[in-house]
């Protein structure tokens, strides 16, 4: 069924007794010719891209939950693509285009909203390392803007200007940044995987990979062995659990990074705002909450909640930049499970083990990458070599010292 | 999340910093095939989610450093001790 006003009017009309669901729910197949572990978006993406754009359909991908339980659905749905290193700014900037024709990609309505992503600066320094970014980004063809403090003031009057610690001096402003709805995003490429024919099996976690002589012949799982001949893994959050199925040891530390949502407010925030001078962003959801986060909680994690230091952090963050959000109140917050990785970027790649194909080490940035990464992996998948806008995310970075390390803070996951 | 400190007692994990759950000797790098090693050593995890045994320092506190046993898929913490195995108990 195609999405389109007429069809809704149609259903409309018929008291909406006509909608299917929007992807199948099949048995496993003995065997498939690419088998995705994790039905998260950068899975579903995967799993779309292979088949739309290299024509492989006999895709299986495999979700421990249901679909959308976990990081795709625990994110606060930023996309941008302002990043500083060469490694980094044309993959990211693929995923912002791709991001601005996903709708009509999926026919779905992911709810894209190019409001906008300010980066505020508090010193001189600081502004200086926003134009430096900047112009970075206008280089590679990516949209930057320095704003002054008075370009700033007629965005956000109600912001503290003049703290008398870290006043406002300018922001980076990327217009085309902004938010998407994150669920939508995993059911949208679900259904788009499914109607391609991607086989999408829920509550079928991964228990082991079966090797061969140095070759990965399939997985176990909790419904039984299913072969493949390639496996990519799309598992972030728990990757060197699933690599060490294969015997892998990876450059990556599990963290848990902490979100929330304030009460419904009438509209305050129109875009995406970054706080400089600590660990705190904001934007408004269409509902009225402020969706707002900070830094990561610092130590290893699989648990998915984190504790208090982080949650007064973010809090005074948020109070220092705008002291109208005072008495606000918040609603819910949560925790998810990332993979910190050694250099804060990313690894698309093979591994040494032939037919195993690796994707994950996102840290905290994986939502605003998945269509790029679900490309560029189908273009690792089925070509065997890696997409040129992913040429640098590769597992032996480490080994060469081609590391990608926005922030300069070395081999320490927790600084990133 | 608190820690029990041995010298100082229960105390909040704001007065604690971080290090890490591996790489508690640092292997030498000129030793045969030492570059291999201490390239595991930098940068590559075991990750491991279960009981594991980590590295805090009591930054806010006495300022010793701690072996932790953490349990990363629950935060329980099941033995905290000095990093320096010849230090006495509360000594």
């Amino acid at each position: 069924m195609r999405y389109s006003f007429l069809n809704l009017v149609g259903q409309a009309l018929n008291a909406n007794r006509g909608w299917q669901p929007a992807w199948r729910k099949p048995e496993p197949k003995s065997h498939y010719d690419v088998v995705i572990v994790g039905g998260g978006g950068h899975g579903l993406a995967t799993a779309f891209y292979l088949a739309k754009e290299h024509g492989i359909s006999n895709i299986a991908v495999l979700e421990k939950g249901y679909l959308g339980s976990g990081n795709v659905g625990r994110n606060t749905t930023l996309i941008r693509s302002n990043y500083l290193l060469p490694g980094n700014i044309p993959f990211y900037e693929l995923s912002m285009k791709l991001w601005e024709g996903l709708e009509q990609d999926l026919n779905y309505n992911a709810m894209v909203s190019q409001r906008g992503i300010l980066n505020l600066c508090h010193s001189d320094g600081q502004r200086n390392a926003y134009a430096r970014r900047g112009n970075a980004m206008r280089l590679h063809g990516v949209d930057a803007e320095l704003l002054d403090r008075e370009e700033v003031r007629r965005m956000i009057p109600f912001a503290d200007f003049d703290h008398a610690r870290f006043p406002i001096t300018g922001g980076l402003l990327q217009k085309r940044g902004g938010t998407v709805r994150h669920d939508a995003v995993a059911w949208g490429f679900a259904r788009a995987a499914d109607k391609l024919g991607v086989d999408i099996i829920e509550n079928c976690e991964v228990t082991g990979i079966r090797m061969d002589q140095g070759y990965a012949k399939g997985v176990e799982t909790k419904r039984g062995f299913i072969g493949a001949n390639k496996i990519g893994l799309a598992t972030a959050g728990n990757t060197s659990r699933t690599a060490a199925f294969a015997g892998l040891r990876l450059p990556i530390e599990s963290h848990v990074i902490q979100a929330f949502v304030s009460e419904g407010l009438k509209p305050l925030i129109d875009g995406v705002v970054t706080y400089g001078a600590g660990h705190f962003y904001v934007s408004q959801s269409d509902k009225g909450g402020l969706v707002f986060g900070g830094d990561i909680d610092g130590y290893n994690s699989y648990a998915a909640r984190g504790n208090l230091p982080v949650v007064e952090d973010v809090a005074e963050g948020a109070l220092a930049l705008f002291p109208n959000l005072a008495r606000l109140r918040m609603l819910r917050s949560w925790g998810g499970v990332i993979d910190m990785s050694m250099d804060g970027s990313p690894i698309i790649d093979k591994t040494p083990i032939e037919g195993l194909y690796l994707n994950g080490a996102w840290n905290y940035g994986g939502f605003k990458a998945t269509p790029a990464s679900g490309w560029c992996f189908a273009h690792l998948i089925a070509t065997e070599t890696p997409h040129k806008t992913a040429a640098a995310y590769r597992l032996d970075r480490f080994n060469r010292g081609a590391v990608i390390d926005e922030k300069g803070s070395g081999a320490q996951p927790n600084l990133h | 999340m608190r820690i029990t400190c041995p010298y100082c007692g229960d105390r909040d994990v704001r007065e604690f910093h971080y290090r890490g759950a591996e790489g508690f000797n640092r292997p030498d790098p000129e030793a045969a095939g030492g570059e291999q090693t201490f390239l595991d050593y930098v940068y590559l995890r075991e990750n491991a989610a279960g009981v594991i045994d980590e590295h805090w320092v009591h930054v806010s506190g006495c300022r010793s450093w701690l072996v932790v046993t953490r349990d990363t898929r629950t935060h329980h913490i099941e033995n905290v001790r000095f990093a320096n195995g010849d230090r006495q108990q509360g000594s």
